[in-house]
This record gives C-alpha cells, structure tokens and sequence, in this order.
C-alpha cells in the first residue's frame, strides 16, 4: 500500500509538473488518512507543504432519503480552510466503485469555489461504475464481482493496513 | 459507518458509557426532550457540529432535503425561532412554506386540527408548529402524516431552544455533566425552562433555578433540580447563568409588585455576574427586556453568548431536520 501511495505522489508531481497550486481533499472516512499521506510524501518529494482538507459527502448523497427506514449515516465536518478558487485539486478516496460518492463529492467541492481542475485517487479500482466518472490514479485495480465487498483498512483508523475482499456473504 | 472515531464528546461518554451511540432517532416527531435519550441528544448536537461548518462556506446550502417541503405553522408571534427554522430549511434545500397566522383562516375561526389537515392536503413532509397551548404539537402529531417538529408549545416545551442552549454549552466548556447551570426569572411561564431543566438533568449538569416564589411552579424540584428564590446563591459559582424573560403577555395577575423592583431583586447585574465563575457565560433565549430581567451592560458584557445562541440554533435545527427526514426507529413498525 505504502508502495502504490509513494508512486501516486510521483505521478501526481509528474502530472502537474510540481506542486503549486495543488490541494489535496480526502473524503472521509478513509480517504482522509490516505490524503494526509499523499501529502505528507509530496513534501517529501516537493520540498514544500500542499493544503489537506477532509470533505464529509454526507450531506450529497443521491440515496440519503431513500430508504424510508436504516441507519442513517452520521453527518461528519468538512474541513477545507483554504480557497481552492483556481487550484488544482486532487480527490482521495480508498475504493472507486459504482462513481456516486466521487459524484457527490464533486458536487460538494464545487460549491466551495471553482477549481481550476478536479484530478481522482483511488486505492483500490473495483469496477462495475455507474456513472461516467474514471479515476486519473489507481493504486491497484481489483476486478470484483458485485457480490463481493472490499474493505480497505487502515492503520490510522482500523490500526493496521490492508486490503481485504470478502465473498458474499448469503 | 458504525465506525467510532475520536469525537470532540468524549467527556459526554461519562454518562451514556453504558449504551452505544445513538445512530438516529427513536420517534419521528420531535415534541419534546421528554422524549429524547441522552445518546439521542448527543447525537442531535454532533449532528449539528458538523452542520455548523456550511454557515461558513461561500455557498450556504447543501441538497440533502431537496424536494421535501416543510410548513411553518406559527400561530404565536415569533423572530428568532421562525427565521432560523427558515434559514436552515433553506440551507439543507428544502421547500419551505410560511403560514402567517395574522393573514389566515385561523382568524375567521378555524380550529388548529382543520388548519393542520388542510395544510397537510398539499402533503408536506414536516411541519414546525408553534402554538400558544400546551400539547398542541402532540395533538398534531396524533392526526397528521406529516412529522412534527415543536417549536414550542404553551408553557411546556421548546425543544430546539434547549438543544442549541445544550450546544452553546458545550461549546463554550467542551462538556455538560458536572456543570453548575442558574437558571433564574420567570419560571412558571417558561417552556424554555422546562426543556432545558429535562436536558441539563439528563446529560449530568447540576441545575439550580432562582425567581419569585409568585414565578416558581410548584412541584419543580420533582424535575432534580435546586430552587431558591436569592439570586446570590444560584449564581454563585455558576458555570452558566442562563436569564429567561418576563412574559408579560402570559401574566394576567399581578405576580410582582412591579418591573422595577423586579430588576433590583433578581435583575442580572454586572456585581452578581461577579459571584459566578470567572469563565462562566450569559445566556438569554430572546428576546431580552432590558432593565427588566438583566442589564444592559451584562446582556452586551464579555460574558454574553446571547447572540451565538442565535447563531448556533441554525445549526441545530438543521441537524433536527435532518435527522428526523432520515426516519426514526417508530418507522420500522409503521
């Protein structure tokens, strides 16, 4: 994992020719910690900080009031405390599945300014999208079948790292 | 999802250590704190913790309750309640519908019930009801469809007033368990009072209320807390001196001599603040009588919250909207 993430912060340098103007954004909850190390390996590479925020797409998801009865999901903070008015923006979020929480989550950005662009990471690419939304870096692509579920675990919130598919279950 | 991560509420868990984190809510109405548990109220002001960044975004408005519709039914005057009700309705993107009672039917005789279920002919998904009787809300939530939310009843509860007191508490003093809370004035009247005595007591706080025996309902010490009628020993060190209004419009017999022996007996002046903790904090539900239930240099004092109380209420009723639109565990049955 730490491999796939050192090579993204090469990649993402590579891309944008630098850091300047970039702006990492994790969406919680994995997200978050995977963009802080993006970051943090960035600096590394760069020599200089890049802006980490955390984005909580709660608030945009298109199946929030659909299930009449269900665990509704906790709305938790965004925390975005630069402008990204012009920036270059890079996503983080740990699977890249059916596109609607990368949907909700451009929906979220965009309403706090105007981006000069919006570029995607992802840990793990499991197929089967349902929207046209594609990732610019992948750390590893994992063909699934809907049935299965992966799960990415991570040592700054399940306190270790990995990356499990689990078969259904039914 | 059920993933517990580090919260800024930890010192909340002293007192729901013994039950998980509530998820949503029990009851699709909110009629009162009676109602709530205290992993309930927790989760209503985590909620709005989060709700409190879009205040601060450039765009304030996010598309959760797009489409819902949402009456507001006041049929007592009100500023602060009914526009921040609007505002975070408006901020969550619902559909919202001001029903002036000045301007309605309900002066051509109308009962609350026949308004209610016209009102509801046009299928809202909620509607924020306030009234001048007690129990007006739960007679509602007994006939309509739609959810109801109470934004305050008679002299019995204003639920979103105790929550965003709660918040602001909690803000100010990262917890509520423990706390000494003086609430002092007019008692007797107050739904406020009653509200925030049920939600203080639940999350642990150590509540003392102070008014003219005249104001003081019997029976109130019932509800855990202290009652005296000198100022001095409930402000003494208080945490959190919270003032409630003189409702002159409820008084119909004379329960004082007069307004200004009131201020001199139990008006909050700058040499009581002194008696409570260095750090403690002014609040006032609104709207203030100055000179009447506190001084004019106290309500605009360093010590005064009065105004992120206002502030603080849009975020807690949008995470009450929210909350509520996701549906409540009753759902299940119905």
């Amino acid at each position: 994992m730490s491999r796939s993430l050192v090579r993204i912060a090469h990649e993402i340098v590579e891309r944008n020719r630098g850091v300047d103007d970039l702006a990492i954004v994790g969406i919680r909850e994995r997200g978050v910690p995977l963009a802080r190390r993006i970051s943090a390996e960035l600096e590394r590479i760069a020599g200089k900080g890049v802006p980490t925020g955390a984005l909580d797409i709660t608030l945009y998801r298109d199946d929030l009031m659909r299930q009449a009865v269900g665990p509704q999901p906790l709305v938790r903070s965004t925390d975005i405390l630069f402008d990204i008015d012009n920036r270059v923006i890079v996503l983080v979020d740990d699977v890249l599945y059916t596109g609607r929480t990368i949907r909700a989550a451009l929906d979220a950005l965009i309403d706090f300014g105007r981006p000069r662009a919006i570029q995607l990471v992802v840990l793990v690419d499991r197929g089967h999208r349902e929207l046209p939304i594609k990732a610019d870096y992948v750390g590893k692509n994992v063909p699934t079948s809907r049935r299965e579920s992966i799960q990415v675990r991570l040592q700054e919130v399940d306190g270790h790292d990995e990356v499990v598919i689990q078969p259904d279950e039914q | 999802m059920t993933k517990s991560s580090s919260s800024p509420t930890s010192s909340e868990s002293v007192v729901v250590a013994d039950a998980p984190p509530a998820t949503r809510l029990k009851h699709r109405h909110l009629l009162g704190i009676a109602d709530l548990t205290p992993e309930e109220i927790v989760l209503i002001l985590d909620t709005a913790e989060a709700m409190q960044e879009i205040a601060h975004r450039p765009i304030k408005k996010v598309p959760t309750l797009r489409g819902r519709t949402v009456v507001n039914l006041f049929f007592e005057p009100s500023t602060r309640t009914r526009t921040s009700f609007e505002v975070a309705e408006k901020r969550l993107s619902a559909d919202t519908l001001n029903v002036a009672i000045a301007t309605s039917s309900v002066v051509k005789g109308e009962t609350l019930v026949d308004t209610a279920l016209n009102l509801e002919a046009m299928s809202p998904d909620m509607i924020v009801l306030r009234h001048a009787s007690s129990g007006a809300c739960h007679l509602l939530s007994r006939v309509c469809r739609s959810k109801i939310i109470n934004a305050g009843d008679g002299m019995h509860e204003h639920p979103t007033q105790a929550l965003l007191d709660a918040f602001t508490i909690r803000r100010h003093k990262g917890r509520l368990a423990g706390l000494k809370v003086a609430i002092l004035g007019d008692l007797l009247h107050s739904r406020v009072l009653r509200s925030n005595v049920l939600l203080l007591t639940r999350l642990g706080a150590e509540v003392w209320v102070c008014g003219p025996p005249t104001l003081v309902p019997p029976g109130i010490e019932r509800l855990g807390v202290k009652v005296t009628s000198v100022v001095e020993d409930a402000v003494r060190d208080a945490d959190v001196i919270m003032m409630l209004r003189i409702q002159l419009e409820r008084m119909q017999g004379a329960f004082f001599p007069s307004l200004r022996e009131y201020f001199n007996v139990f008006g909050m002046t700058e040499a009581r603040v002194r008696l409570a903790r260095p750090d403690a904090i002014i609040m006032h539900p609104g709207p203030m009588n100055r000179g009447v239930e506190i001084a004019s240099e106290v309500a605009d004092g360093p010590f005064s919250v009065i105004l992120e109380q206002v502030a603080n209420g849009v975020a807690v009723r949008m995470a009450v909207l929210y909350l509520l639109a996701g549906g409540a565990e009753d759902e299940a049955v119905a």
